[in-house]
């Protein structure tokens, strides 16, 4: 029991910085906006919330350095996306280039140091319930901050009268237009929103999931994220689904190579890769579907005539 | 203060020529703010990362060494996006092409013949076509996103990669080293000058760039792939086909991909090892992007995207600063390079608010 406990646990850690950056993907998707900068977001806000927490101590500094770092970053992407309408693939590659440039050159410093672990929220009197307390109420705050955000934001998309707006925009941006929506600004806060989720999440892999600097350690995560809201066809609760299901896979691998099963490593570390392709064609090979819940307007560029 | 694009009535052909340009020069002027930010002196460091290399004969077979791989990748990449198909999954069809170029060498390694060089290259390239084509497959079969599948392969590949380096493959008389037999002299791609180590790959890229700005410009094939890469609809009128499209740009992208992976171990690694590219298959993005997708603008871009390595290697011995500042170069680089493109299809206008309002108000 206690050894299934730590499983969960550890699928739990796995899963939630992908939660977490597919929820802002998510937003800013249905906003209409395709940012494959995910990867580069996350990472940057892994060394910033690192390095914060490493100068004042406080992995909670550390947490809100990583927001920042990912929010800002996202500024340059939607600046070249929104206002000056470049291709938002390239520039999403080029945000994830930049930020896997800049966070290897400013994290030189900071390799090898020791991090500071954040320490688990218990929660009285729920932490106490059999099984499932210590897992669901002795969480750190990521966990907490990721279910807080699926229901936010599934709140937000479908019972507020904002979120609408933003579904809207990202449907038909011409008719929001039109009806005098604020298009761009839409657009620049969902890309911020989902920065800062990148960030967010990228905080969380420094300080919680290995709590130290390794120079590339978002290893992808931020292009699984990107397949996950795919996966979810663009539905909160099911991105937290498919979420668990990655972070099984990943745990899953790292504990068959544990016990010597007699596939070499690597076959096993490259489980999660294969199983977010496997999964983008199950969820792809219907195309009725898919075109029925991919947000009309995705990945195209928006002018407002004057 | 606000910025408001107007459309041009047609492309402008002189910000075709100078935003590249321009991108060069914002690229070289941040990078000088960023290395005054790292406590060098701007000018110097600058002058070490992109003047000194080009002053020695081994740097500039170097440099001919790094843009073989980039400009070979790049011109596969160009038709690739002219026609609307995002692969950026060739570092991993580069890794595919030097792993299936290097089974004769490696499996047979006691046979020499002047066949097994030119077998090596075929196989290399159709390594990396095949290894493209599981994307088309999933695209075309599946509707499945060839983005992130093309992406996850390359993890994939390098994960595959390393276990054949570190386990059937591993050369048993290598101390335990992670690498595999050298290749006989046989199957290493020659020298082209005795000045020093450029290869033969930089002539296949050099003919690959020619080839495919003729076929883009000539060919029915190339007037197909910007048709419906403009608009898919009106190349199905035109009875183009778009799945065939996608098989086509991906398999012919892989193709040069891997060719570029089998010449890059044959021709300066001499052996299979865990890594065999500092992310050519990435950075060949931006070096199309920077050629403007036009194969003859990839040659030029090609070299200067090489000149980032270069640079980045030798900033690190002589000025001492990380050799991650060529990521960041070419980072800042793309992006430049994608904000300055704006210019060529917008005018843009700085509008102050102020006057903005009294304009309306006299209107």
């Amino acid at each position: 029991m206690i050894m299934f406990e730590a499983i969960l646990l550890t699928v739990i850690t796995a899963s939630t910085p992908l939660v977490i950056a597919a929820m802002g993907e998510l937003v800013a998707e249905r906003s209409g906006v395709l940012n494959l900068g995910v990867e580069g977001m996350m990472i940057i806000g892994a060394v910033c919330a690192f390095i914060a927490t490493n100068l004042t101590g406080s992995p909670y500094v550390g947490v809100l350095a990583g927001i920042a770092t990912g929010a800002a970053f996202s500024l340059l992407f939607g600046f070249l996306t929104l206002t000056l309408v470049a291709n938002q693939v390239a520039t999403g590659l080029a945000l994830t280039i930049l930020g896997l440039g800049v966070s290897g050159m400013i994290g030189e410093s900071v390799v090898g140091v020791p991090g500071v672990k954040m320490q688990p929220i218990v929660i009285p009197l729920l932490s106490d319930i059999a099984v499932i307390g210590p897992i669901l109420f002795a969480q750190d705050l990521f966990f907490y901050l990721s279910i807080l955000l699926v229901a936010g934001v599934n709140w937000y998309l479908f019972k507020s009268r904002s979120g609408l707006k933003l579904r809207a925009i990202g449907d038909s941006h011409g008719s929001a237009h039109t009806l005098g929506l604020p298009v761009i600004r839409t657009r620049y806060l969902a890309v911020m929103f989902g920065g800062a989720c990148a960030g967010l999440a990228g905080a969380q892999l420094s300080l919680v999931y290995t709590p130290q600097w390794v120079e590339n350690m978002s290893a992808g995560r931020g292009w699984i994220a990107l397949a996950l809201v795919v996966f979810a066809a663009w539905r909160p609760w099911r991105v937290l689904a498919g979420g668990y299901l990655f972070g099984a896979v990943t745990i899953g691998q790292l504990h068959a190579q544990a016990l010597g099963i007699g596939l070499p490593s690597q076959f096993l570390s490259a489980l999660p890769y294969a199983a977010t392709i496997v999964v983008l064609i199950i969820i792809s090979h219907n195309r009725r579907t898919t075109l029925i819940n991919t947000p009309a307007c995705l990945g195209k560029p928006f002018v407002p005539d004057r | 203060m606000r910025i408001e694009l107007e459309r041009r009535s047609r492309q402008s052909s002189l910000f075709a020529i100078v935003s590249p340009l321009l991108a060069l020069a914002l690229t070289v002027f941040f990078g000088g703010i960023m290395f005054a930010m790292l406590g060098k002196d701007p000018v110097s460091a600058l002058f070490s990362f992109f003047i000194e290399p080009l002053l020695e004969v081994w740097s500039l077979h170097e440099l001919a060494v790094k843009a073989a791989p980039l400009i070979l990748i790049a011109v596969g990449l160009s038709v690739c996006y002219r026609s609307n198909n995002w692969n950026i999954g060739a570092e991993g069809q580069f890794i595919v092409g030097a792993i299936v170029g290097s089974i004769l060498p490696i499996t047979f390694y006691e046979w020499n013949s002047p066949l097994l060089l030119p077998m090596m290259i075929v196989m290399g390239a159709i390594g990396g076509a095949a290894y493209g084509a599981i994307p088309a497959l999933l695209k075309t079969r599946f509707n499945t996103n060839e983005i992130l599948t093309s992406l996850m392969l390359v993890y994939i590949a390098q994960l595959f990669l390393d276990w054949l380096t570190r386990g059937v493959w591993k050369d048993p008389a290598g101390y335990n080293f992670p690498q595999s037999r050298s290749f006989v002299s046989e199957a290493v791609l020659p020298e082209i000058l005795s000045s020093g180590r450029a290869h033969l790959g930089i002539i296949f890229a050099l003919i690959a760039a020619v080839a495919v700005w003729f076929m883009m410009r000539y060919t029915l094939k190339g007037f197909q792939v910007v048709v419906l890469g403009q608009s898919e609809r009106a190349g199905r009128f035109a009875g183009f086909s778009s799945r065939k499209m996608v098989w086509f740009s991906m398999m012919f992208s892989g193709a040069l991909a891997g060719l570029a992976g089998i010449s890059e171990v044959s021709g300066s690694i001499g052996h299979l090892q865990p890594t065999i590219s500092p992310g050519y298959g990435f950075t060949a993005i931006i070096v199309a992007f920077l050629g403007r997708l036009n194969p003859l603008g990839i040659i030029a871009s090609g070299f200067v995207l090489a000149l980032t390595y270069l640079g980045g290697e030798g900033a690190q011995l002589s000025i001492g600063v990380s050799d991650k500042v060529t990521r960041v170069f070419q980072g800042l680089l793309l992006f430049f390079v994608l904000s300055c493109d704006t210019l060529i299809l917008y005018k843009v206008r700085i509008v102050f608010d102020r006057a903005r309002n009294a304009a309306t108000k006299r209107a």
